[in-house]
């Protein structure tokens, strides 16, 4: 056999590697295929960050619940029918004040709580991102829109290990007596990650 | 390992290319790559940390140009013909090219011997390990001194969990450094919190 890196050939297209691995896992009877459609279904109509904005609508409207979520968030989502992967042992809420921002990030990879707050945007799982936020986190917040007062603390958060956070943002004056449903609806990913304010 | 994929703290990247509120998905392929990957590990062909260190080996130059989920693809196929459930011969012929995998992995490691348990408060060093395969500890924090705010339940040690090495699932510490200690004269002011595992952490003076 010719030294294969002695002969230059096309690199086959993401789609074309794609196609080929799942046809060789369906070919050794897997099943790859029917898996595959599942969980699609579940990345995209599942796990999505309207299941956070579910949860932060009910923590500004129930105390008790709040103290559950920040004591045990894992147990609280459940409580919503909510679940995490079984290697998502842990998930740690972080709640926002007017004076600590906190936000999230994976420097090693791209790491979130994606059955909660939705799967990751292509920005958080850059390089640009992933290497300033943690030495640059009031610049990089500033570049992308959130201009924080002196006196906010910024605390960030890597996610190095399969515990996972959420941000839990401050809710904003003007909703005090608003429906949960509808403040459901002002909660968005990107305030959950906590690179927004609502 | 030192390798490319440990960027926390490195200079000289632009301005975060953000869209408020962008898609997770743009294409059919990216969500099919997604799919498989966690198919393949409820399946057991490979857990998360050999699916975090096999993107971590790919070849620098593919891991800096490839999107994320063109290396979620990279490491599924590299751990299947790893692990023998495919060849690579046969995905180039399906593909109808060349199928770039990740590099051969180094050995793994179990638990520190010397492993203590700390308490919120207790001020903790990261140990100055160099370490060739799998580790979750960023270069950033090493040889640094932080505080522990709280542990977590146990996890597999991911040294030896992504070497198939026979180890202790250990807590890890969520310890809270200052960006100032991080970066001395060269960080916005922030604490930075790092999710550390146990047998990467000795008391701190």
């Amino acid at each position: 056999m010719a030294d294969r890196s002695s002969i230059v050939r096309r690199t086959a297209s993401v789609e074309e590697r794609v196609d080929a691995i799942q046809a060789a896992l369906d070919q050794r009877g897997m099943e790859a295929t029917g898996a595959v459609d599942e969980l699609s279904h579940l990345a995209q109509e599942q796990w999505i960050p309207q299941n956070g904005a579910r949860v932060v609508a009910k923590a500004w409207l129930d105390p008790a619940f709040r103290a559950r979520l920040l004591a045990d968030g894992r147990a609280a989502v459940a409580e919503l029918g909510l679940v995490l992967p079984k290697h998502h042992r842990h998930l740690v809420v972080l709640e926002n004040t007017q004076t600590v921002q906190n936000v999230i990030c994976c420097t090693l990879c791209s790491c979130t709580a994606f059955t909660i707050i939705g799967l990751p945007p292509d920005w958080y799982k850059d390089l640009e991102y992933r290497s300033r936020v943690v030495r640059e986190s009031r610049t990089v917040l500033k570049e992308m829109g959130l201009d924080l007062a002196p006196e906010v603390e910024v605390r960030v958060w890597d996610t190095t290990a399969d515990t996972r956070y959420m941000v839990l943002p401050e809710q904003p004056a003007e909703t005090i007596g608003w429906s949960e449903d509808r403040l459901a609806e002002i909660v968005t990913r990107d305030a959950m990650i906590g690179v927004a304010r609502l | 390992m030192d390798g490319v994929h440990d960027i926390g703290g490195r200079q000289g990247f632009g301005h975060v290319r953000y869209a408020r509120d962008a898609r997770a998905f743009h294409t059919d392929w990216e969500v099919r790559a997604n799919s498989l990957y966690a198919f393949a590990v409820r399946r057991g062909i490979f857990n998360m940390d050999e699916y975090r260190h096999a993107i971590e080996r790919m070849e620098p130059r593919h891991y800096l140009a490839a999107s994320y989920y063109e290396r979620s693809l990279t490491a599924l196929a590299t751990l299947c013909v790893e692990k023998g459930v495919v060849t690579r011969e046969e995905l180039e012929q399906r593909a109808h090219g060349a199928f770039p995998l990740a590099l051969p992995s180094a050995r793994g490691r179990t638990n520190a011997s010397d492993r203590e348990r700390f308490k919120p408060g207790d001020r903790v060093r990261v140990k100055t390990d160099y370490v060739p395969g799998h580790v979750r500890m960023p270069g950033y924090i090493r040889g640094k001194t932080g505080v522990v705010v709280s542990e977590s339940p146990v996890y597999p040690f991911p040294d030896a969990h992504a070497h198939a090495v026979e180890a202790e699932e250990e807590p890890t510490y969520d310890v809270r450094f200052r960006s100032e200690d991080l970066w001395p004269n060269s960080a916005d002011a922030a604490l930075v919190h790092v999710a550390v595992f146990q047998s990467y952490l000795e008391r701190g003076g």
